[in-house]
This record gives C-alpha cells, structure tokens and sequence, in this order.
C-alpha cells in the first residue's frame, strides 16, 4: 500500500461521484493481494474510502503463449493451453485440439467426444468450486474453501487417474485423447454425481441463504448488459446481467447438441446474480456429466490417420468453446506449414476485467473487492 | 416495521441453518491425510520426470537413440547420444540428459517413442538445493540403479534380478496401469 499527496493520474475526467473530500490518494491493490488470487496490480485512485476509479495494470505474468504458439508445431503446443487458464485447462485444450481439428478435417470419434465433454464439465465445477472457496476467502469467510477443496480433490482425483496430472492435464489430443477411460472412473464419477448434488444443496444452506453474505452481495457492483457488450464480457458475467450467451448452445460444438441443459441467467446484474449463475451451473453441469455417461459410445478414442507431420492448409481457423469464465476462442492463421503463422487467444477474462473500470465507479473499496471477486479472473489467462 | 422484524428473523434463521451443516461436520470422518506419516498412493497414470526403461532380453536400455523423443518435445528438455555398437543390429544409447528444470511433464516424449523406451518414473520427492541436481543423466541413473541392485554385475549383462527392481518401483503401476 503506498499513500501519496500528489496524484500522478490524470484526475481531470474523473467523476467526482461521491465528493466530499478533496484529498484524493492512490492505493495499490496488488500486485500480491489475496483478493486478486495472481498477480494483477490495480492502481486505485481513492477518495476515503470510495474509489474514484480503479486502473488494472496487467503483464505481471506475460509468458507469451501466443508468440510460443507460432513456433512449434500445433502438438507440441497443448501442454500450452493448460497453462493459460489453469483452472480450465480442459476447456482450454479443447479449443486447440478442435481448431486444428477442423482445419485439418480430422472427425474425433464419438466416445473421444463424449470422454471431452464429461471432462470438460467436471473441469469445469472443479473450477467454480475453487472460485466459490476463494470469492468467500475475500468476503471474510473461511470455510466454506474447505468445502470446496474437499469436492474439488474428489475431482483431481478421477481426472488424475485418467490423465495423470492434477492440474495442467494436457489430456486431449489432435485428433481424440491421450488415453481412454477405464470402468473405475466412470463408476468414480457416476458417484462423484451423487455425491456432489446433495453438496451443491448444503452450499446453499450455508453460503447463498445466509444473510451476512446476501447483504454482502446483492445489488453490488451492477453491471448493465449495454456495459457488458461494450466490453465483450462474456460466461457467467454476461449471464449474470440477463443474456443468455453460452458458447454451448450459440455455436455447439462437440457433442454438447445432443444434451439437455439449460443456461442460467439472472436479470439482477449485481454480483449475486453471477454467484448465482455459477453455482446453478454446477447444477447442469452435473446434468450433463450424468446423460454423457449414460449415452457414453464405446470404441476408439483416437482419430484414425492423423498424420505424425500435421500441416495445416492455408486460410484462416477460429474455433471457441465455454471456459468456466467465459468463451474461450482460437484463431489460426496458417501458411500451409508445420508451425502456425499467426496464433490468436481471445481469452474472456480480459473482457471481462475491462469492464471493472467503469463498474467500479464510485463504490466502497471492499464493495470493489467484492465486485472483482465476483468477475472470477484468473491472471494468466489475462496476460497470456 | 413488518418487513424489517421479518428480516430479522429470517435473517436469524439463515445464521442457524449454517451452524446447523457446521455442526453436522463434527461428525463427518476426517478427509485429511497426514501427509509424511501417511501417504496416498499414486495415481496408476502418474506423470513424473521420464526414465528409461531396461530390455529384459539384453539387461540393455530399450532405447536405439532415434531421437524422436528430442525432436517431439516442446522445450528442448531432451539429448540423447547414441552410437552403433560393434556387432549390434542397431544403435544403442550412450547418453540420455534431461533437463527437468524445463519439463513440463507433458509426456509427449513418451508417447513419441514407438519402442516403449521410456516411461514416466514414480519420483516425486524431487527437492533439490541447487539447480544442476534437476539436469539429469537418465543413462547413469539406469546404472546407479542397476548397481544398486546387484552389485556384482560389471559388464552389463542380463541380470534378472535388476530388471525385477527396476519393475518393482513401477509395480503398483503394472498391475493397475490402464492401457
Ligand atoms: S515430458 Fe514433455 S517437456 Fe518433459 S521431457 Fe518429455 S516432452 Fe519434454
Ligand atoms: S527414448 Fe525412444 S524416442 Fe527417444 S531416442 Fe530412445 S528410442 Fe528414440
């Protein structure tokens, strides 16, 4: 925390929302602050305790993936993809494996497809529930991230018997998967099912329906669709404000058209509605993992005739899915070589950070804190 | 006034649900496992750094030093030398380095090799106190190992017993592996 008499931003536009005081200084959070679980430094310009307006400084941890993406082969690139956003890595892999996929017309088999989607979501509740835990450390409470981290290690669990990490996974391949499931992580995660709906109920009663946190949340930090668009904020954010936008039903891919479920969305806006949002899509996601297990196809997991030397023809590749945080997309502009000309990660929590300037506006510093906690940003993936 | 006496006994009740489900844990078996004194075994697909793997029929590493491994891996973690052997139909290894500083345990490398040559070890106390102990000679660790296990062998020569130790380390692994 550094205080300072002189400020160094221009305040000439900042609006004077909540005037009173004329002293005005900049508080540091970051870049090792709890509240922003990486290193993202937000430079806050403070009036008492409202912040005037609040300036996120990223690169602390630009690693460069997208320039790494452009000189190595497309294989060689997965382990990548797990280490951008490390709490999807799934998500993330897939994105790659299924935009060189479709440049270079390779079908992944069925039982590959459903094997990516019941990954993908328990990936993805693994996630949430590490936000969960980890959002309710900065409101001020601790337990419910034992919780969490109790049913997420039932999760690494079954994924690192599969895959053999715990975390940056690398599981999917150009072409299908690494390696197939085995009967004991089917039935391991058919229990995980039935163990986790019962959990997602207990959450409530401990977490969304106490009043301490409800009055925490609800109509803080309110985010407006139109603000939403101008910034392309997707996933749970966008959701949160009312539009229904998931990659899963705009632009399905893999096997996800042939499940049931819905989106949630809430009308709110505030920084419940995206808690909301998030545990609701524990809840179908659970959903899924259960008809995916059911329909599961047997045979190979691997794409016959995926040739050891992969070129891709030239033209210009996109492919997106749904992260846990949001659409995730690749773009691949290709030369007809081994090595990508030009790799492109759109990741969403960028966007979705670029909207905290604008929302933070005027709003007690741990309403802000509150407020970021609720935007799930993980920082390498802002960075890249 | 209504409303808010209704919010404050809600607002109550919503407190006492949540002891509710924190008292209930008291009665829950513990999760947590006391980490050196207990252990959890490791996952049969476990990624650790990569080791060569013994030929039972020669007592020779499998690899032929083809380098297919070096060239698949990502972050240039891989050298192997080889060199063709008097009488040998093919090469065999005579140095295989790997620089663990840079892995990112991917195992492309394992899947890039077609002969099964390597795999991925069970280490995982790897701390260190300084850099170099993470440049490893995969080679000479093959043969520390053997010498471990039967001292008496100086030539190189099939000797059950090691492969059966270099099999014991992985035994958890051979008897639930997946594939
Ligand atoms: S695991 Fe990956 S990074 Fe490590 S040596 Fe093998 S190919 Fe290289
Ligand atoms: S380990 Fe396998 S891929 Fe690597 S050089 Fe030896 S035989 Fe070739």
């Amino acid at each position: 925390m550094t205080t300072q008499e002189t400020i160094v931003s221009n305040l000439a536009d900042v609006p004077r929302s909540n005037g009173g005081g004329v002293e005005t200084f900049v508080l540091n959070v970051g870049p090792q602050h709890p509240a922003t679980h990486g290193v993202l430094r937000v430079k806050m310009t403070m009036d008492g305790e409202y912040v005037l307006r609040a300036e996120p400084v990223c690169g602390y941890i630009h690693r460069m993936h997208e320039k790494m993406g452009e000189n190595r082969t497309y294989a060689q690139f997965l382990p990548n993809t797990s280490r951008i956003d490390y709490l999807s890595a799934m998500t993330y892999t897939h994105a790659w494996a299924g935009v060189v996929e479709r440049a270079a017309k390779i079908q992944p088999p069925p039982r590959a497809e459903y094997v990516r989607v019941i990954t993908s979501e328990l990936n993805r509740i693994s996630s949430h529930l590490v936000w969960w835990g980890a959002f309710l450390l900065d409101l001020g409470g601790f337990t419910p991230l034992l919780y969490a981290f109790d049913d997420r290690e039932m999760i690494l669990d079954l994924l690192e018997r599969i895959t053999g990490a715990r975390l940056t996974y690398c599981y999917y391949r150009i072409g299908g998967l690494y390696n197939d499931v085995d009967e004991e992580f089917i039935e391991g995660t058919r229990k995980f099912v039935h163990h986790m709906r019962p959990r997602l109920k207990m959450y409530r009663e401990l977490v969304t329906e106490n009043i301490i946190f409800r009055k925490r949340l609800i109509d803080i930090g309110p985010i407006s669709q139109e603000m939403c668009r101008k910034y392309g904020a997707t996933g749970p954010v966008i959701r949160g404000s009312g539009i229904p936008y998931d990659v899963r039903k705009a632009e399905p891919y893999s096997a996800y058209p042939e499940f049931d479920f819905e989106i949630p969305h809430f009308r709110e806006g505030d920084s419940m509605a995206r808690y909301l949002v998030r545990m609701e899509e524990m809840a179908q996601s659970l959903r899924i993992i259960e008809q995916a297990l059911d329909k599961l196809p047997s045979g190979p997991v691997m794409a016959e005739k995926v040739p050891r030397v992969l070129k891709l023809p030239a033209g210009d590749y996109c492919y997106a899915v749904e992260a846990a945080r949001g659409r995730f997309m690749v773009r691949i502009v290709s030369d007809n070589k081994e090595i990508a000309y030009r790799a492109k990660l759109r990741t969403p929590c960028l966007s979705n950070l670029s909207l905290f300037e604008e929302a933070s506006q005027g709003m007690l510093l741990p309403d802000a804190l509150a407020l970021m906690g609720s935007l799930d940003l993980v920082i390498p993936d802002i960075d890249r | 006034m209504r409303n808010a006496v209704k919010e404050v006994v809600s607002g109550f009740y919503s407190l006492i649900v949540g002891m509710r489900v924190t008292i209930g844990q008291f009665f829950k078996p513990i999760v947590t496992v006391q980490y050196p004194h207990e252990t959890l075994k490791i996952a049969p697909r476990f990624r650790g750094h990569i080791e060569l793997v013994l030929d039972p029929a020669t007592g020779k590493p499998k690899c032929f030093a083809c380098k297919l491994c070096e060239r698949a891996c990502p972050s240039d973690c891989i050298t192997v030398e080889g060199a063709k052997l008097e009488g040998a139909k093919k090469r065999s290894v005579t140095a295989y380095h790997l620089d663990f500083t840079k892995c990112s345990l991917c195992g492309s490398c394992v899947e890039a090799c077609r002969d099964g040559a390597i795999r991925f070890s069970r280490d995982y106390n790897l701390a260190g106190w300084s850099k170099e102990d993470f440049i490893m000679d995969l080679f000479k660790r093959l043969e520390l190992e053997a010498q471990a296990a039967s001292p008496e062998k100086v030539d190189g020569r099939a000797v059950p017993g090691l492969i059966a130790a270099q099999d014991a380390a992985h035994q958890d692994k051979t008897k639930t592996d997946l594939k």
